[in-house]
């Protein structure tokens, strides 16, 4: 079609030209413009059906290896599309187009550092669909080691969420209606470890390795698509996929992660492949001038897929909808890095190790840097003496789709990273007609500062809610075959069906929090597109 | 920051009160920009909001509106015969221009955001935006001499039927300002559609007839002029022999492009010194518009092109036919005369109203193109098509968007 397109447009413009070229007006110029349209339409129809007759020779040879690669007109993509980056070439290569790169001053930078904390925690609320009082299997005042169980979902006895450190349980932590949401643990200096039993994996079924990965809490490491949720422990992924690299605002380089732990990331990914029907897919940082970690690129029982692009390119949801989309009612599983490095060291050495790199950053930091600590660290403990002002939020995560914490919180389950930024709790005159502050936009009407320069952002929110009045923003910024904007529409509608039909099930909330940073009548996107979720998982 | 506490010392209680803080909720957000933060979602936020959306598009138009002011006035003149030259009785053009545009200005603000402000107050939420580019662009598309209180009818009509109706900024299916003139132009053509109307200052445009001033011209700004030495409205002035009203437009139908040009040269059409709506006669600066929205992406560039390619594609086809002399008419000159790059920046591209979809809004312009130009060309009862083309279009465009969310999905299935 995007053929036709072209050389229609082409005649077109001959046209044109021909016709500021001559001044004739009248019939013969018509004439002789219908018959070159038909002549070029005639090539047009006979290299098309040359190209399609090829297309079907390679697709019966099984050379058609990348869509749309082999035709003999060369296409569009082929004069825009960037080439490979010369270390990219294993795999499959991306390039998105859609998204953008919001820059903030604060990054993490340098070496990995330890970090001084010693309170740790354990929250059922990350988890979605965990019942508000799970059953807790401690009590304050009780011993533990790293790997021993904490608690378990009622509805699903079998999973067992383990703590991440071994120390006192000092604090059972209760919110609204007597909920659970913090079991504190005081830690040890000196870690003690649960020892497990591991089985052989070459040896075991896959039920084998999946009751090892229940009984040894590692089940929960791993998320299941479309719901993010903890996999049910029948469940079976038609694929499992990893991002190694991570575009949000400030994320933290991904190549620490595995400094060290080469090994074990390797078992990890090893393991995951005896779970999955399918394969294992890894996403592979192809935006920079040198190649990522040598344990990302020389992994192997995996598939690898470039990818290139601005955020949100390392979003695991946007890579598995240009890898294998989700399709239907399929269960899709993904894993962090550390969480696959943390089944990998199980797997080697018995121990549950909850090692974390975390990524102090954020403007608000007067030295953002990279800490080692575990799990759900005290926040508190990690930003101590780091912090230049008061009015600050605490967010665990990235500014898009991070939790808000305060002082006296932990660290999020699969969170890497800490931002602190300034709270925009201020009026600004005419703040809306003449922005004195630089401040991050996707819009034309405000000052990008150039490609480097680095916002410092506050929470303000720039403007109050309205009725959705801008199309083609949200589209603008999500690099899928998808109209999030309709599917919005027909989630607030409550409309089950068309948001199934429209792509719900590739999404979840991160994916869309671009979305919601760019939308000009302020809609809270993430927590639409949870509604749509929960409604959806009611239906089936 | 003790301006802010002053205004917060006077908000007025919102139960005792709704309209009053209301409307001063609109004033307070207008001078400041709130103080809320992020919850929930994202912890920061795109620096755009709805107002700069808005007040952009607003500025887009305000070289339209300069030019127009000064134009109503050199109309006025040049069907007396007098100060042909651009700068000749410059200050009696403007004052003129503003004597007619003023009013049209202030009734068309006061009486939509009146209304906005009411159904805001009534339904407990915050005025919304939208009603400050409906409101800057029904003056433009207006005829000068429009009776006001025709025109506080047609605004009364649009916004409380087109849009409070269907409930609210965001929701509305038609464009506010088109509907408000294609209301005049069904209950009231003979202000619209005659004419007579373009040149305003006369009663009517047969020769002798007097300029009919006012206080303003003859007392208030005659005055001024006198003090400062400058030459005065004179109450003398009238319609010379023979002069014709008529619109490039009711030549063109007439006796295509030879007959246009017999009366108006190019550079007059481009440049816009030629009667028509107060804002729609200079193509060039119409266009400076167009790039302001597009450079700023407030306007999508996919609806422009579409209407472009349109209007291209159809000229082609009716010049191939060539039965009558309008038919003859190029696309290069269809684009000097009329409204077609008014509607094209500013009319079309109303979010809104649009197709939402990037492949709909490349049908919806194209649509609009074909349709206006059918309209224009081959109707001899309207003299421009776009207004009806577009409101055409926007009753369209949801079905445009549902066949191409139709074919999203379709794919989505032949995955499964």
């Amino acid at each position: 079609m995007s053929k036709l397109n072209l050389s229609l447009s082409l005649v077109f413009f001959s046209q044109i030209l021909s016709a500021q070229s001559t001044g004739n007006s009248g019939s013969s110029l018509m004439t002789y413009g219908l018959i070159g349209l038909c002549a070029l339409l005639l090539v047009w129809a006979l290299f098309g059906l040359a190209s399609n007759l090829l297309k079907i020779e390679a697709d019966k040879y099984g050379l058609d290896s990348e869509k749309n690669r082999i035709g003999i007109v060369p296409g569009l993509s082929d004069f825009i599309t960037p080439s490979k980056p010369s270390f990219a070439q294993e795999g499959s290569f991306h390039y998105l187009t859609k998204g953008h790169d919001i820059k903030l001053e604060g990054a993490a930078t340098g070496g990995v550092s330890q970090a001084n904390v010693t309170r740790f925690a354990l929250n059922p609320k990350n988890f979605h669909g965990m019942s508000p009082i799970p059953k807790v299997e401690v009590e304050v005042g009780m011993e533990v080691k790293a790997g021993d169980p904490l608690f378990f979902d009622k509805k699903r006895p079998e999973i067992h969420y383990v703590s991440p450190v071994s120390g006192e349980v000092v604090e059972i932590r209760r919110g609204e209606k007597r909920s659970i949401s913090d079991i504190v643990i005081l830690a040890d200096k000196e870690m003690k470890y649960r020892k497990q039993h591991v089985p052989d994996i070459y040896k075991t079924d896959r039920a084998g390795i999946v009751s090892f990965m229940l009984s040894s809490g590692l089940w929960p490491l791993i998320n299941e698509r479309p719901f993010d949720m903890v996999p049910d422990i029948n469940s079976v992924p038609v694929n499992i996929f990893i991002s190694t690299f991570d575009t949000a605002p400030l994320a933290p380089d991904n190549n620490l992660f595995v400094e060290g732990n080469e090994e074990a990331w390797q078992k990890g990914l090893s393991v995951l492949a005896l779970l999955t029907s399918g394969k294992v897919h890894i996403g592979l940082d192809a935006r920079g001038k040198t190649a990522p970690a040598k344990a990302f690129t020389e992994s192997y029982s995996v598939e690898k897929h470039w990818f290139k692009g601005p955020h949100p390119a390392g979003n695991v949801g946007i890579q598995i909808h240009h890898v294998a989309p989700i399709r239907g009612h399929e269960r899709v599983w993904t894993l962090g890095v550390q969480e696959v490095v943390t089944i990998g060291r199980m797997f080697l050495t018995g121990e549950y190790h909850a090692d974390r790199v975390v990524a102090l950053t954020g403007a608000e930091l007067s030295n953002p840097c990279y800490v080692r600590t575990k799990q759900g660290a005290s926040i508190d403990e990690l930003v101590k003496n780091n912090l230049t002002g008061d009015n600050v939020r605490l967010v665990s995560g990235d500014v898009l789709s991070g939790k808000q914490t305060t002082a006296d919180g932990f660290l999020g389950f699969r969170d890497d990273q800490i931002t602190v930024l300034k709270e925009g709790n201020d009026y600004e005159l005419f703040g809306w007609l003449l922005p004195l502050a630089p401040r991050p936009s996707i819009s034309g009407t405000i000052p990008s500062y150039g490609k480097d320069f680095n916002f410092t952002a506050n929470t303000n929110t720039h403007g109050e809610k309205r009725a959705i009045v801008v199309s083609g923003q949200y589209e603008s910024v999500l690099p899928m075959d998808i109209y999030p904007q309709h599917l919005v529409k027909a989630i607030l509608t409550n409309n089950i069906e068309k948001m199934e039909a429209l792509g719900l099930n590739e999404l979840t909330e991160e994916d869309v929090a671009l979305c919601e940073f760019v939308c000009t009548s302020k809609n809270p996107v993430q927590a639409i597109i949870r509604q749509g979720l929960d409604a959806l998982k009611e239906q089936s | 920051m003790a301006l802010v506490d002053f205004f917060k010392r006077i908000e007025p209680d919102k139960k005792k009160s709704p309209f009053l803080h209301t409307a001063y909720d609109a004033f307070f957000t207008f001078a400041f920009s709130p103080n809320t933060v992020t919850s929930g979602g994202t912890h920061i936020k795109d620096g755009m909001d709805l107002k700069r959306l808005m007040v952009t598009v607003v500025i887009a138009m305000q070289l339209c509106y300069l030019f127009g002011t000064y134009n109503i006035g050199h109309q006025h003149f040049v069907a007396a015969g007098q100060y042909l030259g651009f700068l000749e009785g410059f200050h009696l053009k403007l004052a003129h221009g503003l004597i007619k545009l003023l009013p049209i200005f202030v009734v068309s603000h006061v009486v939509g955001l009146g209304i906005e402000f009411y159904f805001a107050a009534k339904k407990g939420h915050a005025v919304e935006e939208g009603f400050l580019v409906t409101g800057a662009l029904i003056p433009l598309i207006m005829p000068p001499d429009i009776p006001l209180w025709i025109l506080a009818f047609s605004i009364v009509f649009a916004v409380i039927i087109g849009k409070e109706a269907f409930g609210g900024t965001g929701m509305n299916i038609w464009n506010i300002a088109l509907l408000s003139r294609v209301f005049i132009f069904f209950a009231y053509p003979l202000t619209i559609s005659g004419d007579q109307i373009w040149v305003s200052g006369y009663k009517k445009l047969t020769g002798g007839t007097l300029a009919d001033y006012g206080w303003w011209h003859t007392t208030f700004f005659n005055k001024i002029f006198d003090w400062m030495g400058l030459s005065k409205f004179d109450p003398a002035t009238k319609v010379i022999d023979g002069f014709s009203g008529a619109t490039p437009l009711a030549l063109g139908y007439e006796g295509g492009w030879e007959k246009v040009t017999s009366v108006f040269s190019e550079s007059q059409m481009i440049w816009g010194t030629i009667p028509g709506s107060i804002g729609e006669t200079s193509k060039v600066l119409i266009l400076v518009g167009a790039l302001i929205l597009l450079v700023t992406r407030v306007a999508s560039w996919r609806i422009m092109a579409g209407m472009l390619v349109g209007l291209i594609g159809t000229s082609w086809l009716l010049n191939a036919i060539g039965s009558t002399p309008f038919m003859q008419v190029t696309w290069t000159q269809h684009l000097m005369m009329g409204s077609f790059l008014f509607a094209m920046a500013f009319m079309a591209t109303d979010p809104v109203t649009a197709a939402t979809t990037n492949r709909g809004k490349w049908i919806y312009g194209i649509m609009i193109g074909v349709i206006g130009l059918v309209i224009r060309v081959m109707n001899p009862a309207y003299p421009e098509g776009w207004m009806l083309a577009i409101l055409l279009l926007n009753t369209f465009a949801p079905t445009i968007d549902y066949f191409v969310l139709e074919s999203n999905i379709k794919k989505r299935l032949s995955r499964a």
